[in-house]
């Protein structure tokens, strides 16, 4: 297919990632992960589970999928904690890959964008394939690509909110500004005609988990999900029309007989 | 016909079963590894039978063997308290309160006041609340130790404890298999759920009803036990290992409690508990024929929710020849 994602040297037929959490069971989120056709998941790693016969079970059935794997350091506070969590996870799941979350506020889970630079700088030395979880700010997002990031994942709007795209302009503006870096919205949509958005604004994918696993029905929700990214990435590579503020007939009314022009 | 049985394990499971089979007729002897009956994840449930509010997350089956395991406890058990329960919220996350309402039924929205009559000592905490009137609690422990004693002097159950035996090795009519995690060598499929809780004690806050708190990332709940004591429970975590207790896990509990009520802050730590609960891919039980060997197990968080539904099934898959296909997965 002409229109795949490459991130990392990775070719993905499919624009959505889905997170792991908080689903009514493992059964489900197998399905909804099938019927979405999402090819990475993130998988979020606590310490206290890699010892001894902590989550293997999980981990095993995940890695049965046939999905790339992305583990995620969320819930980590400071650029070193994420850092363990990372070599940690690179040991579960043997992969380079790690979406890098260094949380600067427990309650509203935003990103210290800070910690996040020093984690990513650190990784990335040691070889990791970082995706890191950012705000919309684009000075940010330039100190990531010159530490050596390859992908950029802003938020639409806070974890967990459903609140859809809280800033287009920025995140229009940060397409303009990176033409050619994959960015990922990350956190924050709530129902796939956010995701047909970000799509249409040009963004390479989506990653969310709560909309899918709270949904009432999570696989209807992830096939929904699929089906309004497509129509958003489909909407962007056709070149949507220009808005204007008239109405146009759709019929021309020029050369109408009896037309008064 | 069935005249003995033999069970492993004497968790819940293992003893609702005996009483199912027992009630039926059947002879049974439950081999424990442990010195003591009911000392596996049992031991630290939370006790809520709550399937209404369990419905927001779990299949309907649950709610099917939830309504006739919450009529075996109120016909068997004098223990249960019929008191409903309390599902609140912090302000700002109301949103989580209206998708559990949307997601459930058989509950009020009730306003301060109504909380203030329900629960005194929450006057004033929460504007708006869900109750659901119809739900109960039980002591976990109290109902364990009511069982043992029902199943020796009421129909001669012999208990033999401090053996380990694989259902394999025994020859009678029928075998049982309640070892829960313990079974993964014939169960494959089955996984661990880790599940942390801490019982505090306190003078200030007397709960009359189990009462959940939502929260995006960690929904935590507080059954009332005896003697001022104040259960809080239990994290959720892919993980077989059944002894750590992690200080987060124990920050979250408490951040929970102290949201519910500040005043647990002053509560005494009783004690803390982890334990491991056994769960299939898809969360539900399943009663699993292997020869003369049946294989009750995956309760995960619903252990006194599903367990006597599940050991009526199994009883009667055994003395009458029937099948469930609901639960035979």
């Amino acid at each position: 297919m002409a229109d795949a994602l490459t991130l990392y040297g990775t070719t993905l037929q499919s624009r959505l990632m889905l997170g792991t959490a908080q689903y009514p069971s493992p059964a489900i989120l197998a399905e909804a992960i099938k019927i979405s056709k999402a090819e990475i998941v993130t998988v979020s790693l606590r310490r206290e589970t890699t010892g001894g016969t902590g989550g293997r079970e999980f981990w095993t059935m995940i890695k049965e999928l046939g999905v790339h794997v992305l583990p995620n350091t969320a819930g980590c506070h400071t650029a070193k904690e994420a850092i363990l969590t990372a070599e940690l996870a690179r040991d579960v799941f043997d992969t380079d890959w790690i979406k890098l979350e260094v949380i600067g506020h427990a309650d509203t889970l935003q990103p210290d964008v800070f910690g996040l630079v020093d984690g990513a700088r650190e990784l990335t030395a040691q070889g990791f394939k970082v995706f890191p979880y950012t705000t919309d700010d684009i000075v940010v997002a330039e100190k990531l690509l010159a530490v050596g990031c390859e992908v950029l994942m802003p938020w639409g709007a806070p974890i967990g909110s459903g609140k859809g795209l809280n800033n287009r302009f920025a995140l229009k503006a940060m397409r303009a500004h990176f033409p050619r870096v994959p960015l990922v919205v990350d956190a924050g949509i709530g129902v796939p005609s956010h995701a047909a958005e970000a799509m249409e604004l040009g963004y390479d994918a989506i990653l969310l988990n709560t909309a899918v696993a709270k949904a009432g029905d999570p696989v209807q929700m992830a096939k929904g999900f699929a089906l309004g990214l497509e129509a958003g990435r489909l909407a962007y590579l056709a070149g949507a029309m220009e808005p204007r503020d008239m109405a146009v007939p759709s019929t021309p009314v020029l050369g109408l007989a009896f037309s008064e022009i | 016909m069935t005249r003995e049985a033999a069970i492993v394990g004497a968790g819940i499971m293992g003893l609702t079963a005996a009483h199912a089979l027992s009630l039926r007729g059947v002879r049974v002897t439950v081999y424990e590894r442990d010195v003591e009956t009911g000392r596996g994840c049992s031991w630290w449930a939370g006790g809520m039978l709550a399937l209404w509010c369990e419905m927001e997350s779990a299949e309907p089956l649950i709610g099917t063997l939830g309504l006739e395991s919450l009529a075996y406890w109120r016909r068997y058990f004098p223990g249960v308290v019929n008191k409903g329960s309390l599902v609140v919220a912090p302000p700002r996350d109301t949103p989580d309160l209206k998708r559990f309402a949307a997601r459930t039924s058989h509950f009020e929205w009730i306003d301060r006041n109504k909380i203030a009559e329900l629960e005194p000592d929450l006057a004033g905490r929460f504007e708006t609340a869900l109750f659901f009137a119809e739900e109960a609690h039980l002591n976990p422990r109290d109902a364990l130790a009511f069982l043992r004693k029902t199943l020796e002097t009421e129909f001669e159950v012999r208990f033999e404890l401090s053996t380990t035996i694989q259902p394999e090795a025994l020859k009678v009519d029928a075998v049982l298999d309640c070892r829960g995690l313990e079974a993964r060598d014939a169960l494959p499929d089955l996984r661990g759920v880790k599940g942390e809780m801490v019982i505090l004690k306190t003078k200030d806050i007397t709960l009359s009803r189990p009462v959940r708190l939502l929260h995006p990332r960690i929904p935590v709940y507080l059954v009332p036990r005896a003697d001022n004591h104040v259960m809080v429970g239990a994290t959720m975590i892919e993980s077989g290992d059944r002894t750590r207790f992690s200080a987060r896990s124990m920050m979250e509990l408490l951040n929970a409690a102290y949201a519910i009520h500040p005043g647990f802050g002053e509560a005494e730590i009783v004690e803390t508990g982890t334990d491991v609960r056994p769960a299939f891919p898809d969360n539900l039980p399943r009663v699993r024929r292997d020869g003369n060997i049946l294989r009750l197990n995956g309760l995960y968080r619903h252990g006194y929710l599903g367990a006597p539904a599940l050991a009526r099934r199994a009883a009667e898959m055994i003395v009458d020849g029937k099948a469930f296909p609901e639960v035979e997965r």
